[in-house]
């Protein structure tokens, strides 16, 4: 039991923060799979731990309350954001929704007084525990399981394979790519909340483009195809700069090796349901 | 004081112009948001300031040092990754994902080999001598850097407008597959793209390390977002948008240093992309092609 406690108290940080990346990819999964590449993920991440945390250092709000708040103001942006930005596509959807992420982080930057700049706020009480961020992982894969084979994720998929022809089927498309956008930012902000009680410390420069990017890469790199993908890219992504430690200044390099090499040899993704299904060589039901 | 920063904004626009004009090339040719590109920027700074210190060269040397250095550094990176992935007909995200690794890998090997730290140009390559015309302040540097933008900005322009090679660029980007049915020697202008766009841009670095005398392994990536910034204003993949693009983000960020303050420098540039890309999503100057079923 020792070891255990002791391998507790040196990665802890490291296994709740495999945690709240999983979160991230799930959100940025959840615009994917309805067909959006959108990128605000970072900055409704941001949003969330911002809102949580200045409610509990400023108000001592408590730690439910701020969880809520800091899943319902990056929602309510979504949704402010999303009736102008949601009609663009692809890259320009992208590249909109990148430009408002850093319009946040210097926003964030320059509000002295409530974010404390770049300074960061400091002292956040350490109130997430370890089952807060199994039940959340657990809750959110269960919801958008359960969405997936629902009506609702039936329209994403058609919406994701075909836009025009969705609509042309009756479905809302603007309606569902809204409620994709707003739970992905209420996704992403409940990472941001957990994550904010759980570092200490937030600043303004872990909301910006390289997270955004980071988050995207998860999903990607993990496969988009199921929902395994995501919880995968962001299990590899948060372990893999850690075990490189032996290669000292160049462990960075030998991790960007891997990820070039793993996109080079599998492009759909690491959890690719139709490879796994050919290598089993089973029919099974579409994942 | 206007016309000071007229000129100050000219120069930086013209930097911005010639990094985003890579950038721009292989998203129109290769149809590739290269992430990378910051990272081949930086790089071309270093090649400059190393090749100059260790061998005692003038600037001119250590410009088209980079020049070549970079060009051949893109295209090892289309050899070597964008390539492979074209030959997969990898889903478009893919080769982007595959950026960010080659940028990860150029960003820390260079930090792991000279060090998180500044580093210079020799002392006395940057001439301090500087003109006045009408109580406009110049530098040679600031001269310089417009007259070299300018010249490879036009030599760009007039060789795809002009040349049957500039025709082939534009019909691969039309579409590849139809280029190559006509003949086009599609794969091999792809690696000329990769070889000018990381060119272009390891001499905008050079440029960059001269005017602010800073070169460090992370310079490239606010540059990366200003590209990226660029390119939206001017649309994607068109060459006089990126070069306008350029221009206007210059000015636009000195103008409002000099008039609202430093600290929003630069949410002007990416509140200005996020006003653009709503009220025009094709770009400032671009056109946009709709999709039909």
């Amino acid at each position: 039991m020792d070891s255990l406690a002791n391998f507790w108290s040196v990665y802890s940080n490291l296994v709740l923060s495999l945690g709240t990346n999983a979160l991230l990819a799930l959100s940025i999964w959840l615009t994917l799979s309805c067909g959006m590449l959108a990128m605000a993920n970072a900055a409704f991440m941001g949003i969330g731990a911002y809102t949580s945390a200045i409610l509990t250092m400023n108000y001592g709000a408590p730690f439910p309350v701020a969880i809520a708040a800091g899943m319902a103001a990056p929602a309510l942006t979504a949704f402010i954001i999303g009736k102008p930005t949601l009609r663009l596509s692809g890259v320009y959807l992208a590249m909109a929704t990148l430009a408002f992420g850093e319009v946040v982080r210097i926003v964030i930057l320059n509000a002295e007084s409530l974010t404390g700049g770049a300074l960061g706020l400091n002292g956040i009480p350490p109130s997430t525990q370890w089952w807060h961020v199994l039940l959340a992982v657990g809750l959110v894969l269960l919801m958008l399981w359960r969405l997936r084979r629902s009506k609702i994720g039936r329209a994403f998929e058609a919406i994701k394979e075909d836009e025009t022809a969705a609509g042309l089927m009756g479905i809302d498309v603007g309606a569902h790519k809204m409620l994709a956008f707003v739970l992905g930012g209420a996704i992403a902000g409940l990472a941001g909340t957990l994550n904010a009680h759980l570092t200490f410390f937030i600043g303004p420069n872990e909301f910006g483009f390289d997270r955004g990017v980071d988050i995207l890469t998860m999903a990607v790199l993990g496969g988009i195809n199921a929902l395994t993908g995501p919880v995968l890219g962001a299990v590899i992504l948060t372990i893999l700069p850690e075990s490189l430690r032996a290669f000292g200044d160049f462990r960075l390099v030998v991790n960007g090796v891997i990820l070039v090499l793993i996109v080079l040899f599998l492009p759909k993704g690491i959890w690719d349901p139709a490879r796994i299904r050919r290598w089993f060589g089973r029919k099974g039901v579409p994942a | 004081m206007l016309e000071q920063q007229l000129v100050n904004a000219l120069s930086l626009g013209c930097v911005y112009a010639l990094f985003a004009l890579g950038f721009t090339l292989i998203f129109g040719v290769l149809g590739v948001i290269n992430l990378s590109h910051g990272a081949v920027f930086m790089v071309g700074a270093y090649a400059a300031v190393e090749v100059m210190a260790r061998f005692s060269l003038p600037l001119w040397a250590g410009m088209l040092f980079a020049f070549v250095f970079c060009g051949a550094l893109g295209l090892l990176i289309d050899f070597l990754v964008l390539k492979p992935l074209r030959a997969r007909n990898a889903p478009h995200l893919i080769p982007m994902i595959a950026t960010i690794g080659v940028a990860i890998i150029i960003n820390n090997g260079i930090q792991g080999i000279f060090g998180a730290q500044n580093i210079r140009f020799p002392q006395g390559v940057i001439s301090d001598q500087s003109m006045s015309l009408g109580g406009i302040h110049l530098t040679a540097l600031e001269l310089g850097i417009i007259l070299l933008s300018f010249a490879l900005m036009a030599v760009l322009l007039l060789a795809l407008k002009r040349t049957q090679l500039g025709r082939a660029l534009r019909a691969i980007a039309e579409s590849p597959k139809a280029a190559h049915l006509v003949g086009v020697n599609v794969e091999g202008l792809f690696f000329m793209t990769s070889f000018a766009a990381a060119a272009l841009g390891g001499l905008a670095g050079v440029l960059i390390g001269l005017y602010s005398n800073a070169v460090f392994p992370l310079m490239g990536q606010p540059m990366l977002h200003k590209g990226i910034a660029v390119i939206i204003l001017g649309g994607m993949g068109d060459i006089r948008g990126a070069l306008l693009g350029g221009l206007f983000l210059g000015f636009a960020e000195v103008l409002s240093v000099a008039y609202i303050g430093s600290t929003m420098r630069d949410a002007v540039a990416f509140g200005l992309l996020f006003l653009v890309l709503l009220l025009r999503p094709k770009g400032l100057f671009g056109t946009l092609q709709e999709r039909k079923v």
